[in-house]
Parts: C-alpha cells; sequence; structure tokens
C-alpha cells in the first residue's frame, strides 16, 4: 500500500518526521538529496526510535602512536537515537553504532516532485 | 495502489512529552499480551526526591537542621538541596541528551490534585501495566557516603516521614521500603522500630554505596527486628565516582557497569560468608538494580573458595550459592540479554521461578518494560506471571490479584 505522508521540503527543514498510519509508525529523514524511511520500533526493547533526536557519530581519533586525546563528531555520519534507551542507529543503513547485526527495519519510500510516499 | 490514507504526525519526544506518550509503545504492548490479566509489580522504580527537597526538609526532626534547611531553600540561589551529597555535576545518565525522561520531566501536571511525583508515578504505571510499584529516591541513594554521619540519620528520618505522612498516602498502590540511616546502627534500629507497621511500608532499604560491613554486630539487633516483622530488607545498589577501587574508570558507561555490581558484591560476600543467612534464617534479603549476571559469577566464585577454606567461614551450613538461591531475591533490572544461554543459565542458577522479581527502573536510561521478561522464550508462562508479579506479592505478603482499580 503505498501512502503519501509528507512533504519531502518538510522533511528536510525539520531533518525528520514521524507518522503514524493506522497502527503503523514511520520515521521519514532527509538524507543527503533523498528521504529514507525506518520503522519507528528500535528493535532493542521496542522504543519509538525515530522520535528520538539526531545526532552526529561520535568518534575518538588516535595519533601515529595510538594516543588518544578525546572524542570529536564526525560531521557526515548522523545517527537517530532511541530516546527510551540511547541505542544509535546509521540514519544510512540503519544498522546500530554498537553492534551492527541489530538493524532497524526500513519502509520502501518514493518521492514525486515534492510528494513523499511510503509502502506500508 | 495509492491511498490517500489520513496519516498521523507523531511528536518528537521532549523533555515536556507526557510519560504516556514516550510509554506509548509499552502500553500498546500490554494491551496485545493481555496485561490486564495479569499482576505486574514493579520491584524498583524511583521519583526525583530532590525535586521535592524543599518540602522534605520541613520534616526533619533535629529543630536546628530544620531552621537551617528551609532557611538555605529560601535563601539561597543556585545551591543544590541541602544537605544532599550526591554528585549533582555529574549526573550523565542522560548521556548527553540521548535519553531525554532521565535528563528532566517538565510535563504537564497541573490540574492533577495528588503530587507530581505521584502524578508521574501513576502515567508510568499506567503505561506498563503495573499494579503495585516500590519508590526509591536517586540522590539518596549516595547518602551513605555522607560525610556527617547524623545528616544520614536527620535526612533519611525526614524523607521517610514525607514519603509516609504524605506521599505514598496518595495512592495506596505506592508503596517503599523505608531508609535504613545504616551508617548508625542504633539509628536504624529506632528508624526500623519506627515505620515497620506504617501503612505502604512493606520493608526496609539499605543503600549499597557504603564502607560498612553488613556482618558487623552492631547490626545483629536490627536484623533480629527486621526478622520479626516478616517484611525484607534490600540492599540497592548505585555508582559511586569516589570510590578508590574504580577510581581509574573515566566515562560514565564504565562507572555504571561496575560501580552497580560490586557494591552488592561486597556486601553480598560478606552477607554469606560471615552466616548472616545461618543467624537469621527468615531474614529476606533483596538484591536491587545490580542487574543479574554477577550472581552466578559471585555463586562459583564463593563456593569455589569455600570449599578450601571452609575454617574462615564455619558459620555456614551449606554451599553460599546455596544461600544465595533459597535466602536471597533478586530485583531483575538491568537485565543483561546478550546472551539468551548465558541468561537462561543465570535464571536457573538463581532459581528465578521463585526468586526474581520485576523491577523497571523508571524513569532511568536503563529501564525494563514487563515485556524482557514476558518476551524471554525459554520461561513458562507461570514462571513469567510468578516473576513480573507473584512472586513479589508473595514476598511482600501482598494480595495474588490486582488491586481494584
Amino acid at each position: 500500500m503505498k501512502v503519501h505522508v509528507g512533504q519531502a521540503d518538510e522533511i528536510r527543514a525539520e531533518g525528520h518526521i514521524v507518522v503514524a498510519i493506522g497502527e503503523k509508525e514511520v520515521g521519514l529523514f532527509a538524507v543527503g538529496d533523498g528521504i529514507v524511511g525506518w520503522m519507528n520500533i528500535c528493535p532493542h526493547q521496542g522504543g519509538p526510535v525515530c522520535q528520538g533526536r539526531l545526532f552526529r557519530r561520535v568518534v575518538e581519533p588516535l595519533d601515529a602512536e595510538r594516543r588518544s586525546f578525546g572524542r570529536q563528531f564526525d560531521e557526515t555520519d548522523r545517527h537517530i537515537v532511541c530516546p527510551w534507551h540511547g541505542l544509535e542507529f546509521d540514519l544510512r543503513t540503519g544498522r546500530n553504532a554498537a553492534n551492527g547485526e541489530l538493524r532497524l527495519r526500513g519502509v520502501p519510500v518514493t518521492v514525486e516532485g515534492e510528494d513523499v510516499y511510503v509502502e506500508v | 495502489m495509492t491511498e490517500q490514507r489520513i496519516t498521523r504526525p507523531l511528536e518528537k519526544i521532549t523533555v515536556r512529552t507526557d510519560t504516556r506518550d514516550i510509554l506509548a509503545h509499552a502500553k500498546r504492548d500490554a494491551v496485545r499480551r493481555k496485561f490486564d490479566d495479569w499482576l505486574i509489580f514493579d520491584m524498583d522504580s524511583h521519583h526525583q526526591e530532590s525535586v521535592s527537597w524543599n518540602e522534605i526538609v520541613q520534616f526533619i526532626e533535629d529543630p536546628v537542621v530544620r531552621e537551617q534547611a528551609m532557611n538555605y531553600h529560601n535563601e539561597r540561589v543556585g545551591a543544590p538541596p541541602y544537605g544532599l551529597n550526591a554528585n549533582f555535576g555529574m549526573r550523565y545518565q542522560d548521556v548527553g541528551g540521548r535519553i531525554l525522561h532521565q535528563a528532566d520531566r517538565r510535563e504537564d501536571v497541573s490540574g492533577e490534585t495528588v503530587h507530581r511525583d505521584v502524578v508521574l508515578a501513576r502515567r508510568a504505571m499506567e503505561a506498563m501495566s503495573v499494579d503495585y510499584t516500590i519508590l526509591f529516591p536517586v540522590s539518596m541513594l549516595l547518602l551513605g557516603t555522607h560525610p556527617q554521619a547524623h545528616m544520614e540519620v536527620q535526612l533519611g528520618d525526614a524523607y521517610n516521614r514525607w514519603l509516609t505522612e504524605y506521599l505514598i498516602p496518595q495512592d495506596s498502590r505506592l508503596k517503599t521500603l523505608i531508609y535504613l540511616p545504616f551508617n548508625s546502627p542504633d539509628a536504624a534500629y529506632r528508624t526500623a522500630e519506627k515505620f515497620a507497621d506504617k501503612p505502604g511500608v512493606i520493608g526496609f532499604c539499605v543503600t549499597s554505596i557504603r564502607h560498612a560491613g553488613v556482618h558487623e554486630n552492631a547490626y545483629m539487633p536490627l536484623y533480629r527486628l527486621i526478622e520479626e516483622t516478616g517484611k525484607p530488607i534490600a540492599f540497592h545498589a548505585a555508582y559511586h565516582w569516589t570510590d578508590p577501587s574504580l577510581k581509574t574508570i573515566p566515562t560514565f558507561l564504565g562507572m555504571h557497569s561496575l560501580s552497580f555490581v560490586w557494591c552488592n558484591m561486597v556486601h553480598m560476600t560478606n552477607w554469606i560468608l560471615q552466616g548472616i543467612p545461618e543467624r537469621f534464617p527468615a531474614l529476606k534479603s533483596i538484591w536491587v538494580e545490580s542487574g543479574l549476571a554477577w550472581i552466578p559469577f559471585l555463586m562459583q566464585r564463593l563456593d569455589d573458595q569455600y570449599m578450601m577454606r571452609q575454617s574462615e567461614a564455619p558459620l555456614l551450613k551449606r554451599m553460599p550459592s546455596d544461600y544465595m538461591r533459597e535466602n536471597c531475591w533478586y530485583s531483575s533490572q538491568p537485565m543483561e540479554r546478550g546472551n539468551l544461554e548465558a541468561l537462561e543459565l543465570t535464571m536457573k542458577m538463581i532459581n528465578a521461578e521463585t526468586q526474581l522479581l520485576y523491577s523497571s527502573d523508571w524513569p532511568h536510561f536503563d529501564f525494563d518494560t514487563p515485556g524482557s521478561i514476558f518476551n524471554l522464550p525459554f520461561v513458562s508462562e507461570q514462571a513469567k506471571r510468578n516473576i513480573l508479579g507473584l512472586n513479589a506479592a508473595r514476598l511482600f505478603g501482598l494480595p495474588e490479584t490486582r488491586p481494584e482499580p
């Protein structure tokens, strides 16, 4: 079932939106030039993952001698963070930042003009 | 096929979001699982008592301390709650704004006729289908390291009075374990005596962050008294940045992983090896908020060492693990579930069917919903019912049926 869920410019402006379609809940995220969709259910404990905040991925660079001088933000990778327990998921892949085997469930998204549709 | 169905926007969760909206998925799961038919007892949830500290200090018995505390709250700007020694600037539980229900809860409670803490507790209970909950404090979990022993007595007593005279009478489903000022054994005894029969008091609590040997002779009258009440004594874990043994740990992640377990491992070791269950066979102890994975380790470690050094623990008549399995109860959260085989063995080793008590730890960052127990594939339905509520009802002497709405 193809369902109209919003406008692309609105999602780009917000960063992401979350909508309920009947009993299903879907998060739509502006990623690069496109829109990606993830089910609003955390694979950890079922939390409303898409209703959380977006954060830049945190990294810890080491110098040539393998010394650490603290953490930094990666400016390219963004995570959606589940507001229940803080699990972080890569917006592009849906993979959990700590354990890549744990993944969000994807939702097919199509953009026609500015209209955004999902398959549910 | 394209369907122009009406979609409903869902709000992003902030510090102002209503608890029932934050936990909407838990509510949905509770309905699907028909939890209305299950007695669910939350052994460990929390309220942020420091928010109400200006009320609590009015219950301080000592008139001088009380006046100082009230003046402090009325006149001093930008100061943490009077007398509390918690690390107020080192609360990193929300992971830098990632888990907002642990950061603050500014949801609207206007129009309610009961205290904010009761409103928030009710909303969480409604969402998770919880019938009874034991409210624990937060900042006071570090009161056992207060440099002034008399302040633990004064503040603990004020909290106990505020809770039993004012807060929990507002809802009969709220229960408490009385805070024992454990660093002052005589005062702890008087506290147990004073509050044992108050409505809503279903046991006693020792906050585990402290350097007091639970086996010291000074505590024997207290244990005798508690044993006679038939109510359990709980050891509630916490974390402690200034513990010298954890001094090298740089992150909350590492600190929380160890400190919440280590304190109870130390107390449990003394509790068992110094023969407290032999001295007080009817005294029931509960080990709260250390998770479960430490228990099989300690059982094996103590059994192994005891076999070689029995002469150092002559009071024991059984193996240490036998006491840990038969005389002790455990709260479930935060239940380590990364390896379900290990969890299954853990539950077998602790006899979870009778000894395990579901706890949410709501509203903290690592809370568990009742689904954490319900979803376990290797636990029978009867065992799930026991863990989620019936074990607690039996332990605390409460009805095994759900309270009337």
